[in-house]
């Protein structure tokens, strides 16, 4: 019926994995188990999808030259990320258990790995929710007519508007003013913003509730998740194509500079994206896929959320661009209407002689008989190339650009509440992703007593990190997001994923681990899988950690500030990160890290203290075990 | 005498001519953007409604001061086809005065509403150059309403997590009494499985797991 002839090792193996399951039943709950496919899978693309697919990626697209771009983001796909994310789902669930219990199996010295990724697991859920908590903000604000980021509130007196506001726009005005109410750097640490306290709360509570039963509750939660944002990134696909400018910002987008491939910089941001775009050794992924029964196509698994992921973003590039194209042509239009005035106020022309179609015209004609009435007037330049490249990737992209784009809309208020529900469900199916990376190592463990209920275990948590992440609603909240975004997210992962792939690879062996993909799918994986585990993905790995390394030390790490005060306000005063920042940034790139040979070195401490005593191997080969199993079965029963 | 009132009488209309010039001392510019306004339903720019415009200033001055202003007390010169102008107010006493410029700023703030009205117009497409219009203040509900959203938000929630969390228990409390039950009812199966040869035992657990496996495989 299909089933495969198993080698007799394996084949012993598996039945102790079969039945000891069984017959722990009474001594310990059961693990977990997804109702269905259907719900594995999408959980695994909505941890994958997230809300980088949508700001990070189109942006990318667009600073490297459009169409050019895709070329290194699929080399990096197929080198990089799918084998990445196949060996994460493999070894989950091969050996059934969370991301610590998991290198720990393959090798006692490796549960560094595990908690490295539980740490940086935790540190990113709690940023990473506090921006769902911005989304919130918004979400709510919303419902107001008219958007409160479309107009300047006044000033004390009355008689103008707010002058910050003036100066920069009502969108920036809203968002770090009436939002973030930032301060000008990050030493400035200002008060707790108590809407913002509010938002966060609510959203923890959220993440609580659909967490609160686990994968139970997990696996029905992603059905809306993960499949709603698809639905409302159609509609604006349609809404998209049809507005007026779309077609600049497509053609922006999409038109390939060959030249660009030649920047090494491309590549190195290339396969960054697609690496963090999969969420691979955050321990999420081994923890789902240990969830599900040992005889399923994980390689089928992988390549379809790693696709998806991909398709995804390209797809949601093209409602956002379309869009972006929409808000530059409405600027540019806005801008020549200015000239217009201005030059029919001068000259006193009948009201709407000139118009958007023949301002060309007038202007050289008057140009030529009037030229210095003309200069004098201080027309702006308006260029539709300079509207386009006012991109913005990150939070920039959600809260300042397509917020103003949505106010150009007609019926902006249903645009506005659809976007940042969008938004809200792609980072609530990644936090689950962060959550389960966090939860079940805790439980693994055995860090809390087993009669914790789980429901309790997730509260607490949900609870510890709200109370830490309430740094990031202090006035300077904004900037250690920066921070904690661009120093735990990218550095540690990198190297715990090198460490993964070693790991699976020539500690555990590809012999081994061939044996385990054949007895899950049937079949031994190919030549592709192979080159890519033994040596390409290793190596871009390392290639890619050290470049990445190489470029952040070469300059002294500096960020933009928010400043009122500041000379070219509303321009970005760009400072340095004070020292004591510079440290916090070092500590927070290296304990993830550093657990790893610190686990090991206190496990060969210990094992050498240990090796005198008759310690049981817990090699499930070794048949001893086997027996031990079987007396203990017995003896209950006696 | 007679003459003397010849001469004034013809004067007059001179002086006041004089007094009205672009950018004269006590003097407004107007100017009105019909078409940007009304598009389609744009009305044309003649002498009737520089006439209405006249007799909606006289109104508004009349509403300041309570003196019998009439349209003659308007002075407008220098219209181009923009549609803009210059005009300068004098007093009905005495023609030669002209009403000092704030004055005329007062009055026009104070009937803005009703010379925009008069035109169909508003602040920004009938414009009087020099007199700012006020701000409207943005309308601010009572209770915030992201509040109101951010209250039916939460009130879901936790009104969620408290019937998950009892769910849960209850759910707890009836497994733990069947267990009781099956634990009773296993123990004296486990003896009954035992009593054949070990081999069959084997063949017993390794038939179980793979029927279990079948469940879960498919979807």
């Amino acid at each position: 019926p299909g089933y495969p002839l198993i080698p007799n090792r394996a084949h012993s193996h598996f039945e102790l994995g079969g039945r000891m399951g069984k017959t722990q039943d009474s001594q310990v709950e059961e693990r977990p188990k997804w109702d269905n496919k259907v719900q594995y899978m999408l959980t695994c693309i909505g941890f994958a999808v997230g809300i980088g697919n949508v700001w990070r990626f189109p942006y990318l697209c667009q600073i490297y030259g459009g169409g050019a771009f895709l070329i290194p983001y699929l080399i990096a796909l197929v080198f990089e990320g799918l084998p990445l994310l196949y060996l994460e789902l493999a070894i989950g669930q091969r050996l059934r258990k969370s991301s610590i219990g998991v290198w720990t199996s393959i090798s006692p010295l490796l549960g560094g790995v595990g908690i490295g990724s539980m740490i940086v697991s935790f540190l990113v859920s709690m940023f990473y929710n506090t921006i769902l908590a911005w989304v919130l903000w918004y979400l709510f604000h919303s419902f107001q007519e008219p958007l409160p980021w479309s107009y300047c509130p006044l000033n004390e007196n009355l008689t103008g508007f707010n002058e910050e506001c003036e100066k920069s726009t009502p969108v920036n005005y809203f968002w770090y003013r009436e939002t973030l109410n930032i301060t000008p750097n990050i030493e400035t640490s200002g008060s707790l913003q108590w809407w913002l306290v509010v938002c966060l709360a609510s959203a923890w509570s959220i993440v609580y509730i659909c967490f609160i039963k686990g994968i139970d509750s997990v696996g029905k939660a992603v059905y809306v998740t993960t499949t709603f944002p698809y639905l409302v990134l159609t509609i604006f696909l349609v809404r998209g194509l049809t507005l007026p400018g779309a077609t600049d910002g497509l053609a922006y987008l999409f038109t390939p500079d060959w030249e660009i491939l030649k920047n090494p910089q491309v590549w190195l941001d290339a396969a960054t994206q697609i690496f963090f775009s999969l969420s691979v050794a955050f321990g999420g992924l081994i923890s789902f896929s240990s969830y599900n029964s040992e005889r399923n196509d994980c390689e089928r698994d992988a390549v379809l959320v790693g696709v998806i992921n991909s398709a995804t973003s390209l797809y949601a590039s093209i409602p956002i661009f379309s869009i972006l194209g929409f808000k530059a042509r409405s600027a540019f239009n806005s801008c020549l209407e200015r000239n217009i005035l201005t030059l029919t106020n001068h000259f006193e022309f009948s009201d709407q002689n000139v118009t958007l179609e023949n301002y060309d015209q007038w202007y050289n004609h008057l140009n030529e008989k009037f030229p210095d009435q003309v200069q004098n007037l201080n027309l702006r330049e308006c260029d539709l190339q300079t509207f386009l490249d006012q991109s913005a990737s990150g939070t920039g992209l959600a809260f300042i650009v397509f917020t103003e784009a949505v106010i150009e809309m007609p019926g902006s208020q249903v645009w506005a509440v659809l976007f940042f529900v969008m938004l809200f469900s792609l980072g609530l199916s990644s936090m689950f992703g962060n959550l389960e990376g966090v939860i079940t190592p805790i439980r693994e463990l055995h860090l809390v007593p087993k009669m914790i209920p789980n429901e309790l275990l997730s509260g607490i948590l949900c609870l510890i990190s709200f109370g830490v992440a309430l740094i990031f609603s202090l006035g300077s909240g904004n900037y250690w997001v920066e921070v904690f975004n661009g120093y735990v997210g990218s550095v540690p992962l990198l190297i715990i994923a090198f460490f993964e792939i070693i790991s699976v690879i020539y500690i555990r062996g590809m012999k081994t681990f061939s044996d385990d993909i054949y007895l899950m799918t049937g079949r031994r994986p190919n030549i592709y899988w192979k080159a890519c585990w033994l040596v390409i993905s290793p190596l871009m790995l390392l290639v890619v950690l050290v470049a990445y390394v190489i470029v952040q030390a070469q300059k002294h790490p500096t960020y933009p500030t928010w400043n009122p005060s500041y000379e070219l306000f509303p321009q970005t005063e760009v400072k340095d990160y004070p020292d004591w920042v510079f440290a916090i940034i070092v500590l927070l790139s290296s304990v993830p890290v550093l657990s790893i040979p610190l686990v090991a070195l206190v496990r060969l401490i210990c094992s050498r203290v240990k090796r005198s005593s008759a310690a049981v191997d817990l090699n499930p080969y070794d048949n001893s075990t086997f027996q031990i199993e079987v007396q203990e079965q017995r003896n209950p029963k006696a | 005498m007679l003459e003397r009132v010849i001469l004034l009488l013809c004067v007059l209309p001179v002086l006041a001519a004089q007094n009205c010039r672009p950018n004269a001392p006590e003097g407004h510019k107007v100017r009105l953007s019909i078409k940007t306004a009304l598009g389609d339903e744009a009305y044309d720019w003649n002498e009737n409604e520089l006439f209405l415009f006249q007799s909606t200033m006289a109104y508004a001055m009349r509403r300041l001061k309570g003196q019998q202003f009439t349209v003659s007390n308007i002075v407008v010169c220098n219209e181009t086809p923009r549609v803009s102008f210059w005009f300068v107010v004098t007093s009905p006493q005495d023609p030669s005065q002209l009403v000092p410029k704030g004055e005329v700023e007062e009055a026009v703030r104070k009937s803005r509403n009703r010379i925009n009205q008069a035109f169909m117009l508003s602040d920004s497409t009938l414009e009087f150059i020099g007199i700012l219009p006020t701000l409207a203040a943005p309308v601010e509900p009572p209770t915030p309403t992201w509040l109101i959203v951010f209250g039916v938000v939460m009130g879901l929630v936790v009104a969620g997590i408290f019937i998950l969390l009892m769910l849960s228990s209850v759910q707890k409390k009836r497994k733990k009494n069947k267990i009781a039950d099956e634990e009773e009812e296993d123990e004296d199966e486990g003896t009954r499985v035992q009593t054949p040869e070990n081999g069959s035992t084997r063949v017993d657990y390794y038939n179980n797991s793979f029927a279990d496996d079948e469940r879960f495989t498919h979807m």
